[in-house]
């Protein structure tokens, strides 16, 4: 069961613009490249919402923004209704929106562990006995709770990552941002994660912002948002947004094959619906069809 | 070969020493390790190594894994012992040409030999039973009075346990890197010593790189999980002493006492 | 041709994290074949191709390289490696020079060719890999991810290797990256008739490219063959973290359904031709009358065909996709 309180958006962006400073071949200042124009986001408390975008186009650097890493230099990003530019919301802003990055290795501060997830909450000056309890039940969510006393040296992937999470859930967040947490992982990795990321947001009810290039890993989302150039080029529900085939291709995403196939069935005249995500559901509709022209004799 | 290497790495298991107070680990090894250079018989040497057994018999440590630690030293160990041995004068055992065995010699060489395998057993007690993070909480805290000096103890601290868990993935990366360049027919063991300096080049490029991209997004991730420093932060496992503690400083303190008498006097 | 007879390769022996990586590989690569190496991480494929090249010795077993046994006594592994080229998957460990065009030539100087010469093969591999003249002077440090692959991969080439081995190419790029990056070894492979071993954890990845795939678990070679017949084995390769494309599943889940379709069919549109098809036939035998919507589908399937045939030809090798498949 999902456990929604549409109490309040927890994340806002309005007008939010972004200016990276190009260098050119010798590394002189050569002007600025708007990497975020105006983008318009309202993510709701409980959502799963993705943003999918080719690489370059402005997706990582909107993850950055809602955690207090780069700071607008147009329009307002609230989080949990705290304007993140103000100083003195820093670092409230930063425990109520977590963030997972993309390299597994890069992101794991400590040698055992549990002490790696225990060290976010050391930094907000949690007592004890309660880091201890936090460590615990992060770990279990994630499913690691039996590895809590390995080296992260030996974990894959897949699970140095669910130990990133972990450790940011335990700063109880209300919001996990993860910027493409499955980019440098092999498929089943890749499905661990996505399958922690999922708990998270239907059990533990946080909000999920996903970052990804992967179609496949959004098809459970609430909500889809597909930046290109540095602003929401498309938006919807999965379904929604999957049944643009060619907008999509144009914008350089590859589709989940199901999807695809779906489209070129009914190219040639299958009386499919739009917005197919799966082959579960590919195979579901062709059977309908199937039954209808069976019983229609 | 790098992952041979035993060396003063922590080992995962349950013991009395793996639960002692990090603080109480680093004194009783410095305090060994005066120890070791304080006594010069038999006598205390015997003590000592009694005393080193019963800390690796309690710290369930197996003695193979101490053993192949001791492997990745034994050329220095060699060199001291062999040195020792021809070098030194006195009373003359046996002389082939200029090479001269004293007793003297036979003496400071079997002395030094043992000396030097228990101050490595004795420091890699220590990190075997002290994970990085325990030994810098340790640091830390045993060494907080130079805070008021202005030695910026915490971040030391902090670098430290970070250097700790970045050099193997480092090393996995130097392997990686090394195989890369050999594929593109690199060689890093030929010719004389500006040939394998220049050699270096096409390694430490890559592998520079690697570490200021891996410090950078590490420093990102660390403030985007709250970290500003060491104000305002609480431990998760924070350093109190025990009963066990206790006692353990105790038998330290009567160790010493007992072995610096019967080895400087007897 | 590359052979590899019982091969093994363990380490740490004698010791309880003794790991047996390699068990007992045989294979034969043909000259000029396209491979893909699948597997996942710790399966044991990126330890297998650095025998191929000699980086990692056998414990047991003999390789050789065009009959020759590259463990032989005066068998120069600066040679085998200049024959079997292998880029590893992240460009940024090898790239190290001030320019582009000095990185690549770094291969080709250590091969002993002069500056020029090294320059000329630098410049030849340079131009393979499409990245032209402008991008000589470039810091390779500059350049964008699918660009750095590029110059990695032009690295190794200009040692004009027989064999190209690039371990998982595509790792960290995104959906167009890798997709390029697969084109453009695909047409390496046409222009320079090299033999090509594509490692991957993604089967929908080399599906379409390759004429013949090896899958390795646990340090073993499970299955060896064309990818129809490698995907067949879907259920298994579930089994061991793998999946076949979902082409697959989709032909192998209408088939159970009953619907007369063919499982041989990798690519897309193939088989959408194939089940549009098989639908159509389905409801001919079933006495429905056919509606005018579906009566344009024979028109439709024919211009999807000659659209398709350009593009199949230039990048399937020895598969089985033939027009019986979709009529």
């Amino acid at each position: 069961m999902k456990l929604k309180q549409h109490l309040q958006n927890i994340i806002r962006t309005e007008g939010l613009q972004y200016d990276y400073v190009v260098r050119d071949e010798d590394g002189n200042e050569a002007g600025y490249y708007r990497a975020l124009d105006n983008v318009e986001l309202d993510v709701k408390q409980g959502d799963f919402v993705a943003i999918l975008g080719h690489n370059g186009s402005g997706k990582s650097t909107l993850a950055k923004h809602i955690n207090g890493i780069l700071f607008p230099t147009g329009g307002t990003v609230w989080v949990d209704g705290l304007d993140t530019s103000r100083e003195e919301n820093l670092w409230e802003v930063r425990q109520r929106a977590g963030m997972v990055f993309q390299n597994p290795d890069n992101q794991i501060i400590s040698q055992v562990v549990e002490e790696d997830v225990g060290f976010g909450p050391e930094n907000l000056g949690v007592p004890t006995e309660q880091i201890w309890e936090r460590v615990e039940e992060s770990l279990r969510v994630v499913g690691m709770y039996e590895y809590r006393k390995y080296s992260p040296n030996k974990l894959s992937g897949g699970q140095k990552q669910r130990v990133s999470i972990a450790g940011v859930l335990a700063m109880h967040p209300k919001c996990i941002v993860l910027d493409e947490p499955t980019a440098m992982l092999d498929p089943s990795g890749r499905k661990e994660v996505i399958r922690a990321v999922k708990a998270l947001n239907q059990v533990e009810g946080i909000t999920i912002l996903l970052i990804t290039h992967y179609m496949e890993e959004t098809v459970d989302a609430d909500r889809i948002f597909v930046m290109d150039q540095g602003h929401i080029a498309l938006q919807g529900t999965p379904r929604e947004v999957f049944s643009r085939v060619e907008e999509l291709k144009g914008l350089h995403m590859t589709l989940p094959q199901a999807t695809l196939l779906a489209d070129e069935l009914k190219k040639r005249g299958v009386a499919l619906p739009d917005g197919i995500l799966t082959i579960e559901e590919l195979l579901a509709e062709l059977e309908k069809l199937m039954n209808t022209r069976t019983a229609a004799i | 070969m790098i992952r041979d290497i035993t060396l003063g790495q922590y080992y995962q298991t349950d013991s009395v020493i793996h639960r002692l107070d990090p603080r109480v680990k680093l004194a009783g090894t410095v305090l060994f390790l005066v120890d070791l250079f304080l006594i010069n018989n038999v006598w205390g040497y015997l003590i000592a190594t009694l005393a080193l057994a019963e800390v690796i018999h309690l710290s369930r440590v197996p003695f193979k894994y101490i053993i192949r630690g001791l492997k990745s030293v034994i050329l220095l160990l060699m060199i001291t012992v062999i040195f020792n041995l021809f070098l030194t004068d006195g009373n003359i055992i046996f002389q082939i040409g200029f090479i001269k065995v004293t007793w003297e010699g036979l003496r400071t060489a079997v002395f030094m030999g043992w000396r030097l395998v228990m101050l490595i057993i004795g420091t890699s007690m220590m990190t075997f039973t002290t994970t990085p993070n325990q030994l810098t909480d340790g640091m830390e805290k045993g060494l907080r009075p130079l805070k008021y000096l202005k030695v910026p103890v915490h971040e030391v601290a902090m670098m430290m346990s970070i250097a700790l868990r970045f050099i193997p993935i480092l090393l996995e990366e130097t392997d990686k890197i090394m195989k890369a360049q050999q594929a593109r027919g690199a060689d890093f063991e030929g010719g004389n010593l500006l040939d394998k300096a220049k050699a270096l080049v096409p390694l430490l490029v890559p592998l520079f790189i690697s570490a200021f991209r891996r410090a950078n997004d590490l420093a990102l991730a660390m403030e985007a999980r709250c970290y500003r420093g060491g104000e305002g932060r609480t431990k998760m496992n924070p350093l109190i002493y025990n009963r066990t503690d206790k006692t353990a400083y105790l038998l330290i303190f009567a160790f010493m006492a007992v072995d610096i008498f019967i080895g400087r006097f007897f | 041709m590359l052979k590899l007879e019982h091969v093994n390769y363990e380490y740490g022996q004698g010791t309880e994290l003794a790991v047996h990586a390699l068990k007992d590989i045989n294979l034969e690569i043909q000259d000029g074949e396209f491979i893909g190496l699948i597997g996942h991480t710790g399966s044991g494929k990126s330890t297998l191709v650095q025998h191929m090249n000699g980086l990692v010795r056998a414990t047991s077993g003999t390789i050789y390289l065009d009959g020759e046994n590259i463990y032989a006594d005066g068998f120069s592994m600066k040679e085998l490696r200049r024959r079997v080229g292998l880029v590893f998957q992240y460009p940024e460990h090898q790239l190290f020079e001030v320019d582009v065009l000095s990185d690549v030539c770094f291969g080709p100087k250590n091969m002993g060719l002069s500056a020029e010469e090294a320059e000329k093969k630098a410049k030849e591999a340079l131009t393979l890999v499409g990245l032209g003249e402008e991008y000589y002077k470039r810091s390779p440090f500059e350049l964008s991810g699918g660009q750095k692959r590029r110059a990695a991969i032009a690295g190794v080439l200009a040692m004009k290797p027989g064999v190209l081995i690039l371990d998982e190419p595509t790792a960290g790029l995104d959906p167009q990256g890798r997709e390029e990056i697969l084109n453009l070894v695909a047409s390496l492979r046409e222009k320079t008739g090299m033999t090509v071993v594509l490692i991957s954890h993604s089967m929908e990845d080399v599906a379409q490219y390759v004429s013949r795939i090896v899958v390795m678990n646990q340090g073993q070679i499970v299955y060896d063959g064309k990818p129809q017949e490698v995907f067949g084995h879907y259920e298994e390769l579930e089994r061991i973290g793998l999946a076949a494309p979902q082409v697959t599943y989709a032909l192998y889940g209408l088939k159970k359904m009953g619907l007369d379709v063919d499982t041989d069919i990798i690519t897309l549109e193939a088989a959408a031709d194939n089940i549009a098809a098989a639908l159509g036939k389905y409801e001919a035998v079933s006495g429905e009358a056919v509606r005018n919507g579906e009566s344009t589908m024979p028109e439709k399937i024919m211009r999807e065909k000659d659209g398709m045939t350009g593009k199949e030809n230039e990048s399937k090798d020895g598969g089985t996709m033939t027009g019986k498949d979709r009529l």
